[in-house]
């Protein structure tokens, strides 16, 4: 199924709740209303069409020019009713959520593919963005002490952390962020 | 949300309260103990830290902890050109730094719009295959040694040491080779290394039995793996497994086939998975479809493959270059990809995003085994202290690729 197609049926289903669509380029998605997104999650899981039980990964994107932060969903369908025959045929699509910067809040799916759980801790842990009803939101990767999100682009390195210094080359190396 | 969807949703979830319930109902429990299981304890293979909650010895719930080798590897992508990070690629799953390299290499190359010569594909294939041997020789090693068989582990290094002298011939380097880069490879195949690799290749074929014999048929290996921490199908998509994992769980699924990269579809090569007990080849009884032992077997009937993949990829290796002309200062378009390859752990993914500067904007890497130890939760629960490193073992973790 071209992305393309899954566009179509998305929008028939849900309307407005799909801001927009890019079915050119390296990587087609649709833009998902915050709000709307576990319903569509659970629409993409469960449709005869569709069938994307599989959630590759979220990647999170600061969007610092439009001051808005994001989650980017990547599905892949795996049919499991083929036995034991070798599977040739996916389809392959991709949801964005966007979300405000300054109170970063996106529905959690981890209900929908217990996958995301893990992956949605990352995604707070380093970019902060709070998934609602989510089972266990903490961090992940950081300690539980750790301030601030290290994947944001203004992102400031802290200096010591427990009397630990930080890399002395931090003038030299001077990060873009 | 309505009601009855939000039903069905929980419906499909485990039961987290599934404790809690019983001791409400006057079960009699004996006194619940916490056991903390690392950050370094042998069997946890790296920096993993278990909490058991154990009643007597039963596992009631088993949290893993990880970070401990966080680096913010995406980070780093952030500030420095594509070819720049591949060095900082095979630091994350250091057994298969080839396969890592060749991730993120052919995430840039289709964002860039870049084509990688023949030759260069098919070094890549090579170096591949191999490093999927030597990571998957080191798993099987090491799974025996936590099984409590120390002999396998020598053997299966010894075999590994040629690939990495294979590797140290190619690249100069024995663990982290920045080998397959941007474009190609690095530096073509220095003389004679073909004939090199294809001596190892009549040598290493029939030392699978010699695995075979000495562990996989081993009755107390197969008492001590067999029907272990067993996977359904549903549940290893649903939480994202991949790799040996859901092959083992009786999935027929590689992306070597389902999106091939770097011409996989020119090679002829079958994908095992695991068998229940009786089929041909397999143990005649005590294992299941999905559990530890398959697990295991998946890796070993994965390694037979890829001689086969190799052995057509030296036959037919094409004269020319072996890197495209421009890789560095490439200027990335404003859009973003998102590329899988099939790793010796599973689906290594990268996601990288342009600005039209020659510096990507974001990357972002989905680690196999990241995904893979999520599950350590759910299919730990209900089973035997001793059983931990059964399951974590067969699993396959690299912490590295873990915490990036």
């Amino acid at each position: 199924m071209v992305p393309e197609e899954i566009c179509l049926i998305l929008e028939k289903q849900f309307g407005d709740a799909v801001q927009s669509t890019k079915v050119e380029g390296g990587h087609p998605h649709a833009v998902v209303a915050a709000d709307r997104w576990p319903e569509v999650a659970l629409f993409l899981r469960d449709d005869p069409r569709l069938r994307f039980n599989l959630l590759n990964c979220i990647s999170s994107l600061d969007l610092l020019a439009d001051n808005k932060l994001a989650c980017v969903y990547d599905l892949s369908s795996l049919p499991l009713d083929r036995g034991t025959a070798l599977i040739i045929e996916t389809h392959l699509f991709a949801v964005r959520v966007v979300t405000d910067r300054d109170e970063p809040t996106i529905p959690s799916v981890a209900r929908v593919w217990p996958t995301a759980e893990w992956h949605e801790r990352e995604a707070y842990d380093l970019m902060g963005i709070r998934f609602e009803n989510h089972p266990d939101l903490r961090r992940i990767l950081c300690p539980d002490d750790w301030v601030g999100h290290p994947l944001r682009k203004d992102y400031e390195f802290p200096l010591e952390y427990h009397g630990i210094p930080a890399t002395t080359e931090y003038e030299l190396t001077n990060p873009r962020h | 949300m309505n009601k009855a969807m939000g039903e069905t949703i929980l419906e499909s979830q485990p039961d987290l309260l599934i404790d809690i319930d019983r001791r409400e109902q006057g079960d009699l429990d004996t006194e619940e103990m916490l056991v903390n299981m690392g950050p370094q304890h042998p069997s946890t293979h790296g920096v993993l830290r278990i909490v058991l909650r154990t009643d007597g010895e039963m596992i009631q719930e088993a949290i893993p902890h990880i970070g401990y080798l966080h680096r913010c590897a995406e980070k780093i992508g952030e500030n420095l050109q594509p070819y720049q990070f591949i060095p900082y690629t095979d630091r994350m799953d250091y057994l298969a730094g080839m396969n890592n390299n060749q991730a993120y290499a052919v995430a840039v190359e289709k964002l860039a719009g870049m084509e990688v010569p023949p030759r260069g594909q098919a070094i890549r294939v090579i170096m591949a295959e191999l490093n999927r041997i030597a990571s998957h020789l080191v798993s099987l090693g090491c799974y025996g040694m936590d099984m409590g068989a120390f002999t396998p582990f020598l053997y299966c290094f010894r075999e590994r040491e040629m690939i990495l002298d294979l590797f140290e011939a190619a690249c100069g380097a024995r663990l982290t080779y920045s080998y397959l880069t941007i474009g190609g490879v690095f530096q073509d195949l220095p003389e004679g290394w073909v004939e090199q690799c294809r001596e190892f290749l009549d040598y290493f074929e029939p030392k699978i039995d010699d695995y075979n014999n000495l562990l996989s048929f081993n009755h107390i290996f197969i008492k001590r793996t067999g029907r272990i921490g067993t996977i359904s199908p549903e549940d290893v998509v649903r939480w994202g497994l991949t790799g040996p994992l859901i092959r083992a769980s009786g999935i027929r699924w590689d992306l070597r086939k389902v999106t091939p990269y770097d011409g996989y579809e020119q090679y002829d090569f079958e994908i095992p998975i695991g068998e229940p007990a009786g089929s041909d080849g397999f143990p005649a009884a005590g294992i299941e479809v999905g559990d530890s032992w398959n697990r295991y077997f998946v890796r070993v009937l994965e390694m037979e493959q890829s001689v086969r993949i190799i052995r057509q990829a030296l036959d037919r290796l094409p004269e020319g270059d072996f890197r495209a002309k421009k890789v560095t200062n490439v200027k990335l378009p404003d859009d973003e990809v998102y590329v899988e390859i099939e790793n010796p752990r599973g689906q290594l993914g990268f996601y990288v995003r342009g600005d039209g500067s020659a510096i990507p904007y974001r990357v972002k890497s989905r680690g196999p085994s990241f995904c893979n130890l999520s599950i350590t939760t759910h299919v730990c629960r209900n089973c035997l202290l001793a059983d931990i490193p059964a399951i974590i073992g067969s699993i396959d973790v690299v912490m590295g690729e873990v915490d990036r």
